[in-house]
């Protein structure tokens, strides 16, 4: 352990400099949120992640977010383990008619002022899935969605520009 | 009693495909490979019904061989599998749920993946029903005494993971029973693929399993390929299983990682994350995705390796050689970490056999089963690795055959690289036209051996399309091993199986 430790030390970060926020985001963000939120939750951002049917492809993706390159947690971004503690839901997925319950659940137990995030095709507008007997055909269909973030997975880095949008608009 | 072999080969009807058997078989037949099957000869590998058939794959180990046998069922009813052979239940269950067909004397009544919330009820039957006002609550299965108590855990877990729910029944910490529920993420994908082009159905096969995408757009592409009687490129194969390599590689580090940090080793979690994260960035440099998501299409591949990738490959192996080797020592040094691996969640050899458990589940209980060997697929077949066995079956045993592998993923990959054969990269398309067939593959993901089995009608389109992800053998076998154990290492004991939620529920 003690040698990693060291080798850490002497090859300094790997983390790599923020993406700028994603200016198409910041502009309609601005627009639908109107400065209603500002400065209501000081710069910080806790996230409850809610997988509605995706293929875990975004999950996988999410997960990179933390790494060291992109380390969200410096932006004072964390994923929470409780809705009850999250100000942003990010949803991904097309929401199976199987998930919409724990979904509508999971957001009514998110307390204000609260944001979902679309990530991803499927939870844009169902993606490949839509029109299935199974699913709800995107994260509009169930919630009201602040902000989407396409791609299939979206890239880190994009999910990375699309949240530090949403912290410039709101924290 | 006849053997698996003798009855099969008695109800072979007609030419036989290559690479896997095909038969017809009447009810009595059916019940006789049940039988066989429960009686411990042969391994299921998957179950399956279309509206008024069910399908059955089973691998003769005897003969490497894959039978693919078919009943029809005018009657909507079929001879239950699952009445002698436990692995079959939550597969008939689906073909009850989704096709309306009934498995006579199953043990089993309970509807899997059907909440109660589709539009439809029986939607891919061949008259689907409106579904019923409300279904009875779900009803798990009885644990009781004194001073048992139940937690109930999901659909929406406290990770970043996917859906399902957990029925958890503890005296004290000890769990006495765990019963999953599953299907929360049911998209109905095989619904849509049944009329789908093949485009549109490559597209929805590459996300059953975000994970696993390669190995399944390889399945898909093998399985088309066998249906049109047309094989791809030598270039475009080898290609296909560099993609596949890169994939197995990707997961594993994240899953190694992923395993020592459910024992609070976030240490170890960011160096694999590392590591991962240089393989998907040389994903992204070489074939234009960071998961390769729809490089391979059935007919070839869609990139081309350029020249210059090979050193960038050769990069990314030199630096898994060179940090993995300490991350492995890391491991083994630090005795807090392995206090909890070492004898936790023991997958007993004869329940991992009798499930047909695959990949590292299978492997870490004695079960060598890798479809790469077993039943050798281009361009494997031509290249040299190993197959790492272990029979401890603890969360440890399935950790080190992962550590295996990423070896001999490293060496493969070396090998691809060495003897990557020049060529086109897809047939010429007027051979991917319409023709009526039926295909099977299986392709060894990450996780285990991925099922796929399609039947193309004359127009060129999938008239059926069945997917089988290794997961649904693996499921039933984590309730197995957390048995005894106490609850707070059920998340080891669920990363180290780390079975797929949305391959299982399609």
């Amino acid at each position: 352990m003690r040698k990693l430790f060291f080798e850490s030390l002497f090859r300094g970060p790997l983390t790599e400099p923020a993406p700028p926020a994603d200016a198409g985001q910041l502009a309609e963000l601005a627009e639908r949120l109107k400065g209603a939120a500002q400065r209501r939750i000081g710069r910080s951002l806790s996230i409850r992640q809610v997988d509605a049917g995706s293929c875990n492809g975004c999950e996988l993706e999410i997960h990179a977010m933390n790494n060291p390159f992109y380390d969200l947690e410096r932006f004072g971004i964390r994923f929470v383990a409780s809705p009850r503690h999250a100000d942003v839901l990010l949803v991904t997925g097309p929401v199976t008619r199987n998930m919409k319950e724990a979904l509508e659940r999971t957001y009514a137990a998110t307390p204000g002022p609260k944001w979902v995030v679309a990530t991803g095709d499927c939870a844009a507008d169902g993606g490949c899935f839509a029109g299935s007997y199974a699913v709800c055909g995107g994260v509009a269909a169930v919630l009201p969605v602040d902000l989407v973030i396409p791609g299939c997975p979206p890239t880190p880095e994009k999910m990375l520009a699309g949240l530090l949008a949403l912290l410039e608009t709101v924290a | 009693m006849a053997t698996l072999t003798e009855i099969l080969s008695a109800a072979t009807s007609g030419e036989t495909p290559r690479g896997w058997r095909r038969a017809v078989v009447d009810a009595e037949g059916w019940s006789r490979v049940a039988a066989a099957l429960g009686a411990g000869e042969g391994t299921l590998m998957g179950l399956w019904g279309e509206p008024a058939a069910v399908f059955m794959a089973v691998l003769d180990e005897s003969e490497s061989a894959v039978w693919i046998l078919s009943l029809n069922c005018p009657e909507g009813s079929f001879p239950s599998v699952g009445r002698v052979h436990a692995p079959a239940q939550r597969l008939e269950r689906t073909i009850r749920d989704l096709f309306g067909l009934q498995p006579v004397d199953a043990p089993d009544r309970r509807p899997w993946l059907d909440h109660g919330r589709w539009e439809l009820a029986q939607p891919l039957a061949a008259a689907p029903q409106a579904p019923a006002a409300e279904m009875p609550p779900y009803a798990f299965l009885a644990a009781e005494g004194p001073n048992l108590h139940r937690i109930p855990v999901g659909p929406v877990h406290a990770g970043i993971i996917e859906p399902g729910h957990f029925r958890f029944t503890v005296n004290g910490e000890a769990v006495v029973r765990l019963e999953e529920r599953l299907g929360y993420v049911h998209k109905g994908i095989e619904g849509l693929m049944t009329g789908a082009g093949l485009e549109r159905a490559a597209r929805l096969a590459a996300r059953v399993s975000g994970d696993s995408t390669v190995a399944y757009s390889f399945a898909f592409a093998r399985a088309v390929e066998a249906a049109l009687g047309i094989e791809a490129p030598t270039r475009a194969v080898w290609l296909r299983a560099l993609m596949a390599e890169l994939e197995r590689l990707a997961n594993h580090f994240g899953d190694i990682g992923a395993i020592a940090n459910d024992a609070s080793f976030s240490l170890m979690l960011a160096h694999c994350s590392v590591l991962r994260e240089r393989v998907l960035r040389v994903a992204e440099t070489c074939f234009g995705h960071r998961l390769m998501m729809d490089r391979i299409q059935p007919g070839g591949v869609t990139h081309d390796l350029q020249a210059d990738h090979q050193g960038v490959i050769r990069g990314l192996i030199d630096e898994a050689r060179r940090r993995f080797p300490h991350l492995v020592e890391l491991y083994e040094q630090t005795a807090s970490l392995k206090d909890r691996t070492v004898g936790t969640g023991h997958l007993n050899p004869a329940l991992a056999r009798r499930f047909g458990a695959g990949g590292f589940v299978g492997r870490a209980s004695g079960r060598g089963f890798d479809c790469r060997r077993s039943l050798a697929y281009a361009p494997y077949d031509e290249l040299l690795f190993g197959a790492p066995i272990v029979h401890r079956g603890d969360v440890n045993a399935r950790l080190w055959v992962r550590v295996v592998e990423v070896g001999q993923s490293l060496g493969l990959i070396d090998q691809i690289l060495d003897g990557l054969p020049e060529g086109a990269l897809t047939v010429d398309s007027n051979r991917l036209s319409a023709a009526a067939g039926e295909g099977l593959a299986l392709v060894e993901g990450f996780r285990g051996d991925i099922l796929v089995w399609v039947r193309l009608g004359e127009d060129g389109t999938v008239e059926r399309c069945h997917l089988r992800d290794p997961s649904w053998f693996q499921w039933p076998l984590l309730e197995a091993v957390i048995d005894n154990n106490i609850i707070a290492d059920f998340p080891l004991c669920n990363k180290s199986f780390n079975c797929s939620y949305s391959g299982h529920d399609l």
